[in-house]
């Protein structure tokens, strides 16, 4: 095995700055998926039918067609926004279709008994929804939430097709440059690590949390 | 679409106002009145053409065989379902549909809302919110509904929770507590809107028979020291005795028996009735 501390040293802060990047793109595409994804489960549970029925499609459509694709396509629809931007908002549209359907599944995990007893005390739909039932649907949602955040981490490197360097990216760039793909893959595989172990527990503690009373 | 014969000027505010000396609440308005009710879901006819009045401050029991529509009345009232056909009157007022110009249309819900906040509903399985503490669950409706202040809510929670017993329980989360205790906190937490009907859905059928009794005496309680109409569906024959002034008999979506419990209970006029009590005493 080739292995020089030198080359690796080098390829850190050119890896750091690509980490910086997915790093950005996750926590911004997440944030997006999961308010995006709670609106969409909502809003398919109290729009009058005709609309519910377009936002569904729209949400199929999105989900069932690839990931590079809508990024390509809104890159080359949208000239003159950066790439991130749009790898950004493209990667939190796509993951809250998913996410909303995570969500859904939550909702709707609620025992009708609980509409009811809200109906029963004359709570308004706005209260029902915040103090009721999303409190008991989120217990159940946010383990799915953090797995689809650890996928997004890792969907990342897509977002090369729109020429955003991120980590990966960043690797393979040096690597080649360098010729030192040891050294640059080898810290990128543990940068990653690094990251998403602190993440999992984080998830893992949340839903600890929220799995209290 | 014929509805029903009876629409009169109650049932349509075009026509006429409620008479000035008739206001809503007076003792000659029921506080509940079905008129001509028709329930079916699908093909199944739960409620065939009912009419029932239940005068204000009355406590009326409704017996009988499963299925035979008891549940259906007092879900109708809570508008957790609506009526196929005919009419409910709460206070005189149409809850979910009304005659105008000749035809059934629904009540807005604004109307709607207005009277079903005054009727308050315990059910078979509490129904408490799992994610609230016991005292959460009782100042939820009131802050709100109501708009009372939180120090409002929770001296006005505490005092109830004091009644049922529970004072010591308002912290803990409804998952640390008994079916008996859970139900308590349900009647607490229906009484806390004040209500002018209360609606019990078998709120003893899901306990164990040891703590039925605490659920029954809170009960027995707040109808000694109230004024609350009460429709109260129940397989407790001493409870319904205790507390009812008129006892129904329900079968196949009708009220095959009306009269007080004495009467319904010891001499029973019809033989359906006679051999549903045999089988539940």
């Amino acid at each position: 095995m080739i292995w020089s501390w030198e080359r690796a040293a080098e390829a850190l802060p050119v890896l750091l700055e690509g980490f910086r990047i997915t790093l950005l793109a996750t926590v911004l595409g997440t944030l997006i998926a999961t308010v995006l994804g709670l609106a969409i489960a909502v809003l398919r549970r109290v729009l009058p039918g005709p609309a519910r029925a377009v936002l569904h499609w729209l949400t199929e459509f999105v989900r069932m067609t690839p990931l590079v694709v809508q990024l390509l396509f809104a890159y080359y629809l949208l000239t003159g926004v950066s790439g991130l931007v749009i790898g950004i908002a493209v990667i939190g549209i796509h993951y809250s279709t998913y996410m909303a359907e995570s969500y859904r599944a939550g909702i709707e995990a609620v025992p009708k008994g609980q509409w009811e007893a809200a109906a029963a005390l004359s709570l308004p739909a706005s209260r029902t929804w915040r103090d009721v039932v999303l409190p008991q649907a989120l217990r159940a949602t946010i383990p799915s939430l953090g797995n689809y955040a650890v996928a997004m981490f890792k969907d990342t490197p897509l977002l090369f097709a729109i020429s955003v360097v991120e980590l990966v990216t960043a690797a393979q760039q040096f690597g080649a440059r360098n010729f030192a793909y040891t050294e640059a893959f080898t810290l990128a595989g543990l940068i990653f690590l690094l990251a998403s172990y602190p993440t999992s527990l984080l998830v893992r503690r949340l839903e600890k949390h929220l799995a209290h009373y | 679409m014929p509805t029903t014969d009876r629409g009169d000027e109650v049932l349509d505010p075009s026509a006429a106002a409620p008479p000035a000396d008739r206001p809503a609440g007076s003792p000659d308005v029921p506080a509940v009145e079905f008129r001509n009710a028709v329930k079916r879901f699908g093909e199944h006819t739960v409620l065939d053409g009912l009419d029932l009045t239940v005068r204000g401050g009355e406590r009326v029991t409704l017996i009988g065989p499963s299925g035979s529509g008891k549940t259906t009345i007092l879900r109708l009232l809570m508008t957790l379902e609506e009526l196929t056909d005919g009419f409910v009157l709460v206070d005189g007022q149409p809850l979910t549909h009304e005659l105008r110009d000749g035809r059934r249309v629904p009540v807005p819900p604004r109307r709607r809302k207005q009277i079903t906040r005054r009727i308050g509903m315990v059910f078979q399985q509490f129904n408490l919110f799992p994610n609230m503490s016991v005292l959460g669950n009782i100042t939820e409706a009131p802050m709100h509904v109501l708009g009372m202040s939180r120090a409002e809510a929770r001296e006005r929670a505490m005092d109830l929770l004091r009644q049922v017993g529970l004072e010591q329980k308002a912290g803990e989360h409804p998952s640390r507590l008994s079916g008996g205790q859970q139900q308590r906190v349900a009647i607490a937490r229906a009484l806390a809107m004040d209500p002018a009907i209360l609606l019990l859905d078998e709120v003893t059928s899901a306990l164990d028979p040891e703590l039925v009794d605490d659920v029954l005496n809170v009960l027995r309680r707040v109808a000694g020291t109230t004024d609350i109409t009460m429709l109260i569906v129940t397989h407790e024959m001493q409870f319904a005795r205790d507390v009812s002034d008129r006892v129904l008999m329900f079968d196949g979506g009708r009220i095959i028996e009306d009269g007080s419990p004495e009467q319904i209970f010891t001499a029973p006029g019809n033989e359906r009735t006679r051999s549903f009590l045999r089988a539940v005493l």
